[in-house]
């Protein structure tokens, strides 16, 4: 047997934060054998992309501090010099980058953007680089892909794009594929071809890979080796079976019971009232952005019911309209069309001044935590202003009130005068569900309100919002793209796509027995834990096997 | 397309209208007396009470607009003396001092002003963006530093003695050059250039210290761009990296400020223009606010608006052009 394709031993990187080091990456061993494919799964902040990124030398020249040893295809990176390590780079082992939009240059055709990493690396003619452009970008699935390789980067859907990145590291034919995050920004479908054809490109041209991502999920159906890591070290290792069947470690355990599963639901908040009166009705809702020629239809004539104390789950695509519907029912948005009743009472139409009494009583939480908290201004200050704005309580009061929210969302009544950037992503969405709370509403509309977090987090986040509809009676829904989210905490749930519902059922009826085609493609396409079962449904998307 | 330009257009004539009524503004409640001053100390009162009403004074000054949107777009008549002046629409009026047609005096000066604008723009561009460029290629090493502390001197100093020196380097002491004269680019090209390169360079040296920290600073931010990664990360030399990735999207800021800095160009380059004895719209500018010469005043300010309105729709179809992203509405 000759040097395994990927061999780091003892790699430590530290980074320098104000006058110290933080440890990204403490003593890692890794080996990977050619033709074989690894899985770094760890939550944010384990320092998975650290390891990646060491594989190819990047952390040269910023900074960081890197100790051990890492050798790639015989190549000892971390000593050679700069040419050398350049040829390893793309031609050797190439990357395929997380986040498609920016990970593209903006100002160039997709396919000069390829051949000149073709370019890079083979003594060839401009013309024979774009040929070869064309050809891998073919090769990744791009239709018209002659045509297409004239396109920039923005003319690209995001599957698109995560398909050109790929077809860029397989440009030069590298021995070694390393992906990060390929397929996190992306819709369940997409994300299923996306791994499909890093599966297949696996089988045909023999190269490694290594995939790092925070998704179990994705990892079950497309490697044969996992590594488990938590803060900068590896916490288990095996084949992928084993590790996700039979998990040795107690943290690998956690890590596999936060996951929210669609086929096995574990509930939360156990509310069982879906008798209850209508709260909110939308009736033919519909909303149109842009004048004339450019004008879109984003929901196009939804009608649902939010009964009270329960939660009606939404799912879709990105682009299906569902954050639109959602911020339409707490009136953030204006309706074109349609009727919304809320208690009876028509307030799809109604002025500022009169929906003015009724705002307390309908609340949203945002996505991501981070943009929708004013950085300059303590939680405690973000979690009184709807109470302030409400003018019903003094200042005393209101200190007092904040005081008990945020030990109603878990938080530390001392924290008031903390700001933002001190809380993590968990802490700082449970400050945005404390806001929610504080004028008291009725409805709660959470758009993707754990998208962002880690899955850990993200479970205790949907347990808190579980709990706290139980104690309060609060009404829900819950937006989000996750199937398996979804079906954890909703008692019934609308499927939502190109701006209308196409299936709308208990949630059991939904997952159990999908009417619609769509539903069923969607739920086709979820990442599963088992191995096995990952294989078999990769077969089923394709019946024809691929060579 | 059409609708942008339509757009576009009806801003600028908004932007140039405001423009004339904030100044007729500002000289009504000005204090001064314009015939006083056009006349000069040995004028009576007698004789400046008779000048007062042949430029018009005596009439309020809502007409007074009017008369000048009516010369704008119609031409009108000045009594001279005994005789009548014809000025032809566009018509910017008659300076109070000299009875000169003040679309003249402005045609008469544009050329030296626009000369020495653009031709300082590209030396600054030049100066200004390659030694950016330079610092960002070779940061962390002396020539960064060296080139910081350059561009540091070069916008602490004030122009008129970057010219100063210049001057009695190069033409006093060394004697390389002619002391500067300005002669038209169509009379003799070869002459207009040696005349205004002093200019150009004092004007040039000031400004690139501007750019060039701009594209350093604005080159750092894009070079920290996760697509520069990609291609880091494809084993495309850094060089590469600055000059092919790097640098276009670095210059959109750069493209933004010569826009507004080459307009503004056109009336305020007044240190410069006189230093180097440059009859330019900045001089004609200054010298007619102090004398309250109305329609002189008015006349340089819509030719300075005008090019800064026009630079900035010129630099909005650059940006149009160099990132597909951008759609003009």
């Amino acid at each position: 047997m000759s040097e395994p394709l990927v061999e780091v031993s003892g790699l430590t990187v530290e980074f320098p934060v104000a006058d110290s080091f933080v440890r990204a990456v403490d003593g890692l061993d890794l080996t990977l054998e050619a033709g074989q494919a690894l899985g770094i799964v760890g939550e944010s902040g384990s320092g998975k992309s650290t390891v990646a990124f060491g594989l190819l030398g990047l952390h040269r020249g910023t900074g960081a501090r890197v100790s051990g040893s890492v050798r790639v295809g015989g190549v000892d990176v971390l000593r050679v010099d700069d040419t050398e390590l350049r040829r390893v780079r793309g031609e050797l082992a190439a990357m395929v980058f997380q986040d498609p939009l920016s990970a593209l240059d903006p100002y160039h055709p997709v396919g000069d953007q390829i051949a000149e990493v073709y370019r890079v690396h083979r003594q060839v003619t401009r013309r024979a680089a774009r040929a070869r452009a064309v050809e891998v970008l073919d090769r990744v699935g791009i239709p018209d892909a002659a045509r297409r390789a004239r396109s920039r980067p923005h003319e690209f859907s995001g599957g698109m794009r995560q398909r050109a990145l790929i077809a860029m590291a397989l440009a030069c034919e590298p021995r070694l594929l390393i992906a990060d995050e390929p397929t996190t920004a992306l819709d369940v479908t997409v994300q299923a071809q996306i791994l499909d054809l890093l599966h297949e490109l696996r089988a045909e041209t023999g190269a490694g890979l290594l995939l790092v991502t925070h998704d179990l999920g994705v990892v079950a159906g497309s490697v044969d080796q996992v590594l488990v890591m938590k803060d900068g070290r590896a916490v288990e290792r095996g084949p992928v079976t084993e590790v996700l069947g039979a998990p040795r470690e107690t943290y690998t355990r956690e890590l596999l019971s936060a996951v929210p599963r669609v086929d096995a639901p574990v509930p939360v908040g156990g509310s069982s009232t879906t008798g209850g009166d209508a709260l909110l009705e939308a009736v033919g809702l519909r909303r149109e952005f842009g004048r004339r020629g450019a004008r879109v239809t984003a929901v196009d004539g939804v009608s649902l019911t939010v009964r009270a104390g329960e939660t009606l789950g939404v799912v879709g695509e990105s682009g299906s309209g569902k954050t639109t519907l959602g911020r339409m029912l707490v009136r953030l948005l204006d309706p074109t069309a349609g009727q919304l009743r809320y208690r009876g009472q028509d307030i799809g139409a109604l002025g500022e001044k009169a929906l003015r009494p009724l705002r307390h009583e309908l609340q949203m939480v945002f996505q991501d935590p981070v943009s929708s908290l004013n950085p300059r201004r303590s939680i405690g200050e973000s979690i009184a202003d709807p109470l302030r704005a409400a003018g019903r309580l003094d200042d005393r009061r209101i200190r007092l009130r904040v005081g008990e929210l945020l030990e109603r969302v878990g938080l530390d009544p001392e924290w008031y005068h903390r700001y933002p950037h001190e809380f993590s992503g968990g802490q700082r969405q449970r400050v945005g569900i404390a806001r929610a709370l504080a004028p008291e509403p009725r409805l709660i509309v959470c758009d993707e309100p754990v998208s962002a977090l880690d899955v850990t987090t993200q479970a205790q986040v949907v347990e808190l919002l579980g709990e706290l509809q139980r104690d309060l009676g609060l009404s829900l829904v819950f937006i989000a793209h996750d199937l398996a989210v979804v079906r954890q905490v909703s008692d019934r749930v609308a499927v939502m796509r190109r701006g209308a519902v196409v299936e709308l059922g208990t949630a059991d009826e939904v997952y159990e027995s999908p009417q619609h085609p769509y539903t069923k493609g969607l739920l086709s396409a979820v990442p599963v834990l088992d191995p096995t079962e990952a294989t078999l449904r990769r077969a089923a998307r394709h019946p024809v096997p691929l060579a | 397309m059409t609708g942008y330009l339509a757009r576009r257009f009806l801003g600028m004539a908004a932007v140039l209208f405001a423009l004339t009524v904030i100044i007729y503004a500002v000289f009504y409640v000005a204090p001064g007396d314009p015939a006083q001053l056009a006349c000069g100390l040995k004028c009576g009162p007698v004789q400046v009470r008779q000048l007062r009403g042949e430029l018009g004074l005596n009439e309020p000054v809502y007409l007074q607009y009017a008369h000048f949107l009516q010369g704008l777009f119609a031409g009108r008549d000045f009594s001279a003396g005994a005789g009548v002046l014809h000025c032809d629409a566009p018509c910017l009026g008659i300076s109070y001092r000299t009875n000169e047609q003040v679309t003249d005096m402005i045609l008469n000066r544009l050329p030296v002003t626009a000369s020495l604008a653009l031709g300082a723009m590209v030396i600054w561009l030049l100066l200004g963006v390659g030694s950016g460029l330079l610092s960002v290629l070779r940061r962390g090493r002396l020539t960064e530093r060296v080139l910081t502390s350059l561009t540091l001197a070069g916008t602490a100093i004030p122009v008129f003695i970057i010219g100063l020196l210049l001057l009695l380097l190069f033409c006093a002491y060394l004697q390389w050059l002619p002391f500067p004269t300005y002669v038209g680019l169509s009379q003799d090209p070869q002459q207009w250039f040696w005349g205004l390169l002093l200019p150009w360079t004092s004007l040039a040296l000031i400004e690139s210290a501007k750019y060039a920290r701009l594209t350093r600073s604005s080159m750092l931010e894009t070079l920290a761009e996760d697509h520069i990664r990609t291609f880091r990360a494809y084993g495309v030399s850094e060089r590469r990296l600055v000059t092919r990735h790097a640098l276009r999207g670095a210059l959109a800021p750069v493209i933004a400020l010569s826009a507004l800095d080459l307009g503004t160009m056109f009336g305020s380059a007044v240190l410069t223009e006189s230093l180097f004895g440059l009859p330019g719209l900045g001089r004609l500018i200054v010298s007619s606010v102090n004398i309250l010469d109305l329609p002189v005043v008015v006349g340089v300010t819509l030719v300075t608006g005008f090019s800064v309105v026009l630079a900035n729709a010129v630099a909005d179809a650059l940006y149009a052009v160099a990132d597909r992203r951008v759609v003009l509405t």
